[in-house]
Parts: structure tokens; sequence; C-alpha cells
């Protein structure tokens, strides 16, 4: 044994209780916000920019099919088709071949059903709204807000090491891993700060009772057409961010970082000396 | 002790992934289902609640200036109706057309086009949002809403207004009779500046794709609340005997009555 062993390993509380609840109330309603707008969107495959749509003509992105037989499904961004019959576009459902921009197995509800999709996101953007508000007012009465997502100065400067650590897989071990470390305040960070309250406003400037209210939200956007668009993106870009978080999760141990964010207790491994 | 930790492991994933997944199958099921129906339409009570606390009755949709019209402005839904009695009103250019106003009114009338067209009206350049997320903007002149009820007249029970018109969705299948297209509005939305029958579009008569001879304009709600090819309109205080129940042709079939997003 080491003279000034660090502490062995033990269980750390990690996680308050209101961010618990509010992290898992998240999860669902941003599952159910998904794939209902996929339902959503498929009542109009396309993205435009402006305030109306091209009906089209130039659309920044489509999803159709070419109709012919056999039908082939594809994407088209910016006027480049990549085909993705079978996924995109053509896919299956219930055995038979239909025509739709996403797939059944990811849209809720699995059938074509425009206004079903359309309560179920509404609702559900609902929750998240106030969970997040919930979630914010906590954060910020609690100094959670500040501890965990905002990084010192020191911290900034360590980026760089931290960059390298992370992209050779070598996570922090110890007392260190009680923490959120730098990269994943930022990213935490532009997510809760950045990307979701983005997404509430694009999803508020495409209401027309809203509009009334507040005209210079679709402007802020580019137009009503331009704030779908963004609304579409930050979807995709809120997907990137789970893949990672998950990664993330499954890479420095799964049932401990699950364990932390049920019962708020966390398991913090003794650091390995040399052996 | 590692054995152990990892068939916990797998127990919590396997878990959450089965809980996930029937959580989803489930998802269909419950939406099926009158509670699930009714949970889910709380959404829309909260939206026009708040919605309704944030804008005044006067609050106007945004207007564009005539350089942001859209060249080509989708007609959407029934484009031509095939109905014997609106056939032979087209014939004639509209020229014996009646709008019947009635219902829950002291003075119930008729009044035809060029009467309409004397009354005072109201140009506004508008975005129509339809619910399957498309956009267009065009120039609508009409009659406002309120100069019609006034003149009629409300009663004390008065609380929606019900607007009939002449197509069915399915002009072609008329063997099979389906519904005529209504909608409903309440008072708030009928005594909007902007609440107007549409006669005119782009400075034109009304093109019988878009709804002639009139159209009704509700610019804070979707495109499905303004019905096309008006017949009458009708003062009630509910929908609920009115065809499906739920106050409107789209309504009947799931789609939200207030229609603000
Ligand atoms: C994590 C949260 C959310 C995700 C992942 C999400 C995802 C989506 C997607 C993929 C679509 C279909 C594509 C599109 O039209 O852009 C959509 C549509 C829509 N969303 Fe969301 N959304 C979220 C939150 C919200 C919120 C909070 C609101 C309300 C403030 C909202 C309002 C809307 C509206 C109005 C549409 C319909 C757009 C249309 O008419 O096509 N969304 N959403």
């Amino acid at each position: 044994m080491h003279a000034a062993a660090p502490s062995p390993t033990h269980l750390a509380f990690r996680h308050p209780l209101p961010i618990r609840i509010a992290h898992w109330i998240n999860v669902t309603a941003m599952t159910i916000l998904l794939l209902s707008g996929l339902q959503i969107f498929n009542a109009h495959p396309e993205l435009d920019f402006g305030s109306t749509s091209s009906f089209y003509k130039h659309p920044a992105l489509t999803i159709g099919a070419t109709g012919e037989s056999p039908d082939r499904g594809y994407l088209q961004v910016f006027g480049h088709r990549l085909d993705t019959t079978g996924v995109l576009g053509v896919s299956r459902s219930d055995g038979d071949v239909s025509e739709r921009a996403f797939p059944s197995w990811i849209t809720l509800p699995a059938e074509q059903d425009l206004a079903t999709g359309r309560r179920w996101h509404f609702l559900f953007a609902w929750i998240f709204v106030v969970n997040g508000l919930v979630y914010l007012a906590f954060g910020l009465l609690s100094g959670q807000l500040r501890r965990r997502l905002i990084p010192t100065r020191a911290e900034l400067r360590g980026i760089g090491a931290s960059l390298r650590e992370h992209l050779t897989l070598r996570f922090p071990k110890g007392e260190e891993a009680t923490r959120y470390n730098v990269l994943q305040k930022l990213a935490y960070l532009i997510v809760v700060l950045g990307l979701l309250p983005l997404q509430i406003l694009a999803g508020l400037a495409m209401s027309p009772g809203f509009d009334a209210v507040a005209p210079w939200l679709p402007e802020a956007f580019g137009g009503r057409q331009s704030a779908r668009t963004a609304h579409f993106v930050i979807a995709m870009l809120l997907v990137a961010f789970v893949f990672i978080h998950l990664a993330m999760v499954l890479l420095t141990g799964p049932f401990n970082q699950l364990r932390g964010m049920i019962t708020g207790w966390f398991t913090v491994r003794a650091e390995r000396e040399a052996s | 002790m590692k054995r152990k930790n990892l068939d916990r492991r797998r127990f919590l994933l396997g878990g959450l992934g089965l809980g996930g997944a029937l959580a989803l199958g489930g998802c269909g099921r419950l939406a099926a289902s009158r509670t699930g129906q009714n949970a889910l339409q709380a959404g829309d009570d909260a939206t026009q609640f708040v919605q309704r606390l944030l804008m005044t009755p006067q609050t106007l949709a945004p207007e564009f200036p005539a350089s942001a019209i859209s060249a080509s402005f989708y007609a959407n839904g029934t484009t031509d109706p095939g109905e014997a009695d609106y056939k032979a009103l087209a014939a004639n250019q509209f020229a014996d057309y009646r709008l019947k106003v009635g219902g829950l009114v002291t003075t119930p009338f008729e009044i035809s086009l060029s009467e309409l067209r004397a009354l005072p009206s109201r140009t506004q350049i508008t975005r129509h949002d339809c619910v399957e997320g498309w956009s267009a903007i065009g120039q609508w002149t009409g009659a406002p809403l309120h100069l019609l009820l006034e003149r009629a007249g409300l009663k004390p029970e008065a609380r929606y207004v019900l607007f009939r018109c002449f197509d069915t969705m399915d002009s072609d299948s008329l063997d099979t009779p389906r519904p005529h297209y209504y909608e409903t509005v309440d008072l708030v939305d009928a005594y909007h500046p902007q609440t107007i029958l549409a006669y005119d579009m782009g400075g034109a008569a009304l093109g019988v794709p878009h709804g002639a001879p009139l159209r009704l304009r509700v610019e804070r709600q979707l495109g499905y609340k303004m019905p096309k090819y008006l017949k009458s309109i009708e003062v009630i205080d509910s929908f609920a005997a009115v065809d499906g129940g739920k106050g409107g042709y789209w309504e009947d079939q799931g789609y939200d009555w207030y229609a603000g997003i």
C-alpha cells in the first residue's frame, strides 16, 4: 500500500433528487417529442428557408419516393440525392411497402396519423417545458446549475488535457469522477442553456397564435419555414448528443452511472496504483 | 462479485430496453383509449388557455408587405366542389348566392355577394399555415365577420359561430355520402379584427380552388379553421350535436379544436 493512499472505493452522493426526477421526465418527454415530431414531419417532408414553402421546387431538405417500380426512397439535401430505400422515403410497415418519409418503427403513432402525432407532441412539449423550468429554478436556487455546469477558469485552461484524455478514452477516476469534467460541462451547457431553449423557441415560432403575440420570433429565425428547418436540425443535433451521452455512459460503467442517476449514489473507485 | 455485477448490469439494461419497447408499443393503444384521448386533449386545452392569456382579443397576426406574397398559393382540400347546388351557383358567377346568417340571433338574414362587397372591407396580407407544415402568404379582402354578427344581434346564450360549407371532402365519391365541411370558432375569434369573410384574393375575385365565393380567414389559427365555400353562418351555444360533435370536419377526425399551434 502506498503511504498517502487515496480514499478506498466508496459511495459518493452525486445527483440530488430534483435533478434525478427532472432527468428521467426529460428522457421520456424528449423521446416522445422526437418520435411524434417525425410523425409530424412525414405530413410535409420538406424543409425550406424563409416564411413560405417552396413546395418541392427548391427544398433545403426533402425525403421522397421516386414512384417508379420498384419504388425507390431518397433523402435530398441541397440538391444532392442519396438512395435511402428501406428506411427513408420508401419502407415496409406491416409487411407492405409504403411511401413515407420516416419509417413506421420510428414514428409515434406508428401508422400515418398526423392528428394523434400532434397531440402527443404538444402534450409532451408542455411536460418538457414545465420540467425544464422546474429544473432551472432548482438549479439556480440551489447553486447546482453553477456547480455542475459552469466551468471554472482553471477547468477552461485544462481543456486541452481533457480533450486528449477523452480521445484516448482515459476517463477521470476517483474523486474527479464525481464532478463533471470541463468537456462534459461545456456539452451539457450548450444543450441545456442553448439547444433546448432554442428548440422551444423554434417550436413556438411555428405557432400562428404565438406569432401574433411575438411577431419578432419567426423573423428572428428568418421566417416560419426557417424556424421549421431549425427545429428539425436541432432535433437531429439532440439525437447526436444523446448518442454520445449514451456512449459515454457505456464507456464509464453503465451500472454505476445508472445507479447514480436513479439513487443518487455513485461508486468512486480507488485510484489504482502502478500495479 | 464481478459476475454478480455483470448480471445485475445486464438485468438492468435489459429491463430498461424492455420497458422502453413496451412503453412505446403501448403508446398507440393508450392513445386510442378514451382516457388516453382525454389526456392527449389536455395539451390543446393548455395551449388555448395560455395563448389566450398572452394575447388580447385585438392582437393581430403578423401582416406582410405585398412583395412577400407567394407566387403560387397551394390550394388544399376540396378544390372544385361537385355538389349540384354549388355547381348551379358557380355557373352564374354566384349572382344568386345568398349567405344565410341565423341561429341564436335576434334578426336572422340573408346577404348577397354585392351587398357583402358594399360593407366596409378589410384587406390583409397574411401567412397561411397548414397543419401539415407548409406556409404561403396571400392577400385577402373581405367583410369583417363582426359586422354581420352585430347586424344579426347575438342572443345571450351565443358561444360559437358555426360555418357550414357547400363541399364534402370527397365530392367525386357521392355514392358514399360524406359530411359537409364545417367549422366552429368561439366569439373571441369571431370578433377579431382580422376575422373576415374573404371574397377577394390578391385583388381579384376569389377563385373556385380557394373557396369561391366566400372563405373565412381566422389568422391566428391553422388553415383548417378557415373553411372555404361558405354556405351559412349559424350562432350556437354548443357544437356537441353538430355532426361528429368535435366542432369541425377535421376535429371529427381527431385534430385539435384550438389550432393556434
Ligand atoms: C426535445 C424537444 C423536441 C424535439 C426533439 C422535437 C422534434 C420535432 C420534430 C422532429 C418535428 C418535425 C419536423 C419539423 O417540423 O421541424 C417537430 C415538429 C414540431 N414541433 Fe417539435 N420537438 C421538440 C420540442 C418542441 C417544443 C417544446 C415545441 C413547442 C414549443 C415544439 C413544437 C413543434 C411544432 C409546432 C411542430 C410542427 C411543425 C410543423 O408544422 O411541421 N416542439 N418537432
